[in-house]
């Protein structure tokens, strides 16, 4: 009785104002069909991964754009990105593909450091 | 199954107006921060896919569920997302239905004979809605 009388009235029940995805679930679809042991993804899944997404793009330009340097020269920039990755607990995931950049006179200077480890050995 | 490495890229232009919304006017992104925070997407939804797909297996299901979508943002610590997943979710499932409920009102002028089983079939579908709905709002009520 209750459930019936709420599924009437849930047409006020739209405070965000974003309900809609501007993401195509197609592509969206095919990346988490490119995962090997997925088999099949209902509609609901496939339209919120989408929808989680577009969260996701949000909060990760919000957060690199309020922690980086941006916020003085009005950008954002690939190192507020890089470096909001490494100091954010829930953005570790993207370590890998969102790495610092270095001069290459570092990245030789770091690498000669190890090599003489290696060879105190 | 994707044949070209750029068919698991997200339409750019999609993912620059979502960028841009985000921010305050007038901000310029770099083409590098944009080309990043597109390929940080693609590997948002690989992760996600593998939580939730780890939820399924768990429950001995083959197919990805909303539950499980919900719990990976759990297992991920994207907790904030949560609300606004389960509201958009909400208006989701109201459009699906009344695009099912026109259609079917389509068949049912072509076809008459085919009735009952159709009414029989919405029946159990509302159902089975209502019970996925329930946990839910009280989830909302708690969390207010």
């Amino acid at each position: 009785m209750k459930m019936s009388h709420n599924s009437c009235d849930k047409d006020d029940q739209s405070p965000s104002g974003k309900k809609n995805i501007s993401l195509p679930i197609s592509r969206v679809r095919l990346i988490m069909k490119s995962s090997p042991d997925v088999s099949s993804i209902n509609q609901e899944a496939l339209f919120l991964t989408t929808k989680a997404t577009e969260l996701f793009v949000q909060h990760l330009a919000l957060s690199a754009f309020n922690n980086g340097a941006g916020k003085e020269t009005n950008s954002l920039s690939y190192s507020d990105l890089a470096s909001t990755a490494e100091e954010t607990e829930t953005f570790q995931f993207l370590t890998d593909i969102l790495p610092k950049k270095i001069l290459a006179r570092e990245y030789l200077k770091s690498l000669e450091e190890m090599q003489e480890e290696d060879g105190d050995f | 199954m994707a044949e070209r490495p750029e068919d698991l890229n997200l339409p750019n232009a999609v993912i620059t107006r979502i960028i841009k919304e985000a921010l305050p006017d007038g901000v310029n992104v770099s083409k590098e921060a944009r080309r990043a925070i597109s390929q940080a997407a693609s590997v948002f939804v690989l992760y996600a896919t593998s939580c939730a797909n780890n939820f399924a297996m768990k429950a001995k299901r083959k197919t990805l569920n909303a539950g499980d979508v919900l719990a990976a943002m759990e297992e991920m610590e994207f907790e904030r997302f949560l609300e606004p997943l389960r509201e958009a979710l909400e208006v989701y499932k109201k459009g699906q239905k009344g695009k099912k409920e026109v259609s079917e009102q389509k068949r049912k002028d072509k076809e008459k004979k085919v009735d009952s089983e159709n009414d029989r079939s919405r029946e159990e579908e509302e159902e089975e809605e209502r019970m996925e709905e329930e946990p839910d709002a009280e989830d909302d009520e708690a969390e207010n």
